[in-house]
């Protein structure tokens, strides 16, 4: 009865969560071969997933300071977000859409792009994506009060609905998988313009049930796109577990329908998403076509700030990862393994990133709200649309 | 000047639009090797090939999605539909998307794509060949809408519809690109959009159409110019933005109004002009606002019977407007 629904929910999780006690480091080539890659041969598409290896962050060609960096904008997203819910919990501020739990799948592969020349067309939980391509901790905390200032939208949406076109951030919404047909055409541009730019496309393994998602698939697959597809798997879609979107175990095992390699990795190591991330880059831009990376992650908090996620999950799911694998956790362990961080350092970043977003709420806390008259600019580029009042009017005065 | 049918006015606006800027791709079903199954664009992939003219999957979300991320990074995509009717798996990606993108991103990004479709009926295509979406996109804030039976017009309207920086979507009629042949200026121009134009001047009474109806109430002007009702016919071209200017001036000029689409009566933009009409030319009315539409239901049959009985018909106009006249 209630016992049988929970130990299903267990054994979902367990089936997309790594033992720890099976990860041991191992030569990066050696890592790469077992990796999960479902495409063209169709290796491993029906297995279970398999436990990642850890990648040698030497072997992928990083260095000290790049590792630092990975964890200065995990950490950055993490803050971030906890400030948001607590802000909400004070009741001031309307919504949450949170990262936590995925930020090393999110800036595992942001980090692999090229800032400037590669797009990413994100989905709502990707704030891990948004600080690695260089949103500040001031558009984050502006975009949560909608303020007239904010670079997403000036307020006209909801947080967690990017766009930024300095950033190469197309703008987002809300119906789920229209930014991965999106990505598609951004890809489609690249092919067609002669440029190795590459786009990354998120979505949760729920959104992976939707046509566009499929339709996204199918096009860039078919016309060879330089389109990486990332489905950052938290097992859950609002309360749906995935056995409710899917009859597969992966959502990778659908790649090779697609005729494009699908990658499993450990979306709470940083360094295995990089090293999935850094060859699908590498296919995207020698022309070899789209890859598919489903990230296994874990969803800390409720869906939103909306959702109360006691009404189909137990807490115990979400505190054993968070005690026992942490992304951040495990990266602290690494750096601070390697020498590469100190204690005395880490409290340095954190509290620098403490300070940026205190400024940053401050700010955003006290920062102007949008003028009424803002509702009607933009709808096209070249006029405002007439206000309420003139709805009034026995005469028409045109639309200026 | 020549004379061109509306098929080869889509055409050849096409090819001197990729010919003189080499951002605009063509995108949809059979649109490359075959050319599109009407032949809208025949001759294109034959000129510009695989890297501009695009034989896409069969799924119409995607090729409007796929259009308006190709804006978003350096291209101007010209969308087809294959018909009108198979809009409607791309009806989220038009107006969830592509219509709100600028206004959405606070003018950070713009969709500035085409999307092209042939609509309405009398080809014996029955309820899915022959209908006509364009109400459903024009009460959209974001979007423009054009639609045309004229080669002359369509010609001018491609060309602003393509450089307008907002999404824009183009309903041809399809009976009309082998049927409608018009004088054709040899030269590049554009027809703004927003701008109406009467096509027959008059002071009797006034029938605001657009489309094919446009030739349907010229005809019948023709008749009742017999009988001294002098007609005018305002042909508005573009749906959204509406030429509220021209509206309430002809509705001045003449006292009485006949709106006219092929599309169903009921919520087509017939309501909106009428409503229009009757609250800012109210005083100048000397009769009610009528409407001539295709009647509500779902679409004409296959059966010629049944396209007859849909059609609107020059000679259902005459009548209308008589009735009209006589108030």
């Amino acid at each position: 009865m209630a016992s049988t629904r929970e130990e299903q929910a267990e054994a979902q999780v367990l089936a997309g969560v790594q033992d720890s006690a099976e990860v041991h480091p191992i030569a990066a080539e050696e890592a790469t071969a077992q990796a999960n890659m479902t495409g063209e041969n169709g290796d491993g598409a029906d297995e279970a997933f398999q436990p990642a290896t850890r990648a040698n962050y030497r072997d992928l060609g990083l260095n000290g300071d790049q590792l630092l960096e990975m964890y200065y904008y995990m950490l950055l997203a993490r803050s971030l977000d906890e400030r948001q819910w607590l802000l909400n919990r004070q009741g001031k501020i309307a919504f949450v859409i949170s990262c936590q739990g995925q930020e090393a799948a999110q800036v595992g592969l942001a980090y692999a792009l090229e800032k400037g020349k590669d797009f990413v067309c994100p989905y709502y939980r990707d704030l891990g994506f948004m600080v690695t391509l260089g949103q500040t901790a001031k558009d984050v905390m502006l975009s949560v009060w909608g303020r007239a200032e904010n670079t997403d939208s000036g307020g006209k949406q909801m947080p967690g609905h990017f766009g930024h076109r300095k950033l190469n951030v197309p703008t987002g919404s809300s119906p789920i998988g229209t930014q991965n047909v999106h990505a598609a055409g951004v890809a489609l541009a690249f092919k067609l313009r002669g440029i190795d730019g590459v786009v990354t496309t998120q979505i949760g393994e729920g959104g992976t049930s939707q046509g566009d998602w499929h339709e996204a698939m199918n096009f860039a697959s078919t016309m060879k796109l330089p389109m990486i597809m990332m489905v950052e798997n938290n097992k859950y879609a609002i309360s749906e577990p995935q056995d409710r979107q899917m009859a597969i175990k992966n959502v990778a095992d659908r790649a090779p329908g697609y005729g494009m390699p699908g990658v499993i990795v450990d979306g709470n190591d940083v360094l295995d998403v990089y090293r999935a991330a850094v060859e699908a880059v590498r296919r995207a831009r020698a022309g070899e076509g789209p890859t598919l990376i489903e990230a296994k992650v874990t969803r800390y908090t409720p869906h939103s700030s909306d959702d109360d996620d006691r009404r189909y999950r137990d807490r115990a799911e979400v505190e054993e990862v968070k005690n026992n694998r942490d992304a951040i956790t495990i990266f602290r362990k690494l750096l601070t393994d390697e020498g590469i961080l100190t204690s005395e350092l880490d409290e340095k970043i954190r509290s620098g990133i403490r300070a940026q977003v205190d400024e940053a709420t401050e700010y955003a806390m006290s920062a102007p709200d949008p003028a009424p008259s803002d509702l009607y600019r933009h709808v096209y580029a070249d006029q405002s649309e007439r206000t309420f009042d003139s709805q009034l009017s026995f005469e028409w005065s045109g639309s200026k | 000047m020549a004379i061109k049918l509306l098929i080869e006015a889509v055409r050849e606006t096409m090819l001197s639009l990729m010919e003189q800027d080499e951002r605009v791709i063509v995108l949809g079903e059979d649109v490359g090797k075959l050319g599109g199954v009407l032949r809208t664009t025949d001759g294109l992939w034959k000129r510009f090939g695989d890297s501009r003219v695009i034989d896409s999957p069969l799924a119409e979300s995607s090729i409007v999605g796929a259009a308006v991320g190709a804006s978003m990074n350096g291209l101007l995509p010209i969308a087809e539909i294959q018909f009108s009717d198979f809009i409607f798996p791309a009806f989220n990606a038009i107006v969830s998307e592509a219509a709100r993108i600028r206004y959405r991103s606070n003018n950070d990004w713009a969709c500035p794509i085409v999307i092209r479709a042939p609509y309405g009926g009398g080809i014996h295509g029955a309820l899915y060949h022959s209908q006509s979406p364009e109400a459903f996109f024009a009460h959209v804030p974001g979007l423009k809408v054009v639609a045309t039976a004229s080669p002359k017009d369509l010609k001018g309207l491609l060309r602003s519809a393509l450089y307008d920086p907002d999404p824009v979507l183009i309903f041809e009629h399809k009976k009309a690109y082998r049927l409608i042949k018009e004088e054709v200026p040899d030269d590049d121009y554009t027809i703004p959009l927003g701008k109406a134009e009467v096509k027959r001047a008059g002071d009797s009474l006034s029938i605001i159409t657009y489309g094919l109806m446009t030739y349907h109430a010229l005809a019948a002007a023709e008749k009742l110019a017999q009988d001294e009702i002098n007609v005018e016919v305002l042909d508005l071209r573009s749906l959204r933005p509406l030429d509220v200017e021209a509206i309430l001036a002809t509705a001045q000029k003449t006292g009485r109004v006949l709106v006219v689409h092929e599309d169903n009566l009921t919520g087509g933009i017939g309501g909106e002009v009428s409503a229009l009409i009757a609250q800012y030319a109210f005083s100048y009315l000397d009769a009610p606002i009528m409407r001539l539409a295709g009647p509500d239901v779902p679409a004409m049959g296959f059966n010629h019977v049944f396209e007859e009985e849909f059609l609107v018909s020059p000679e259902r106009i005459e009548r209308a407007a008589r009735k009209l006249a006589e108030y």
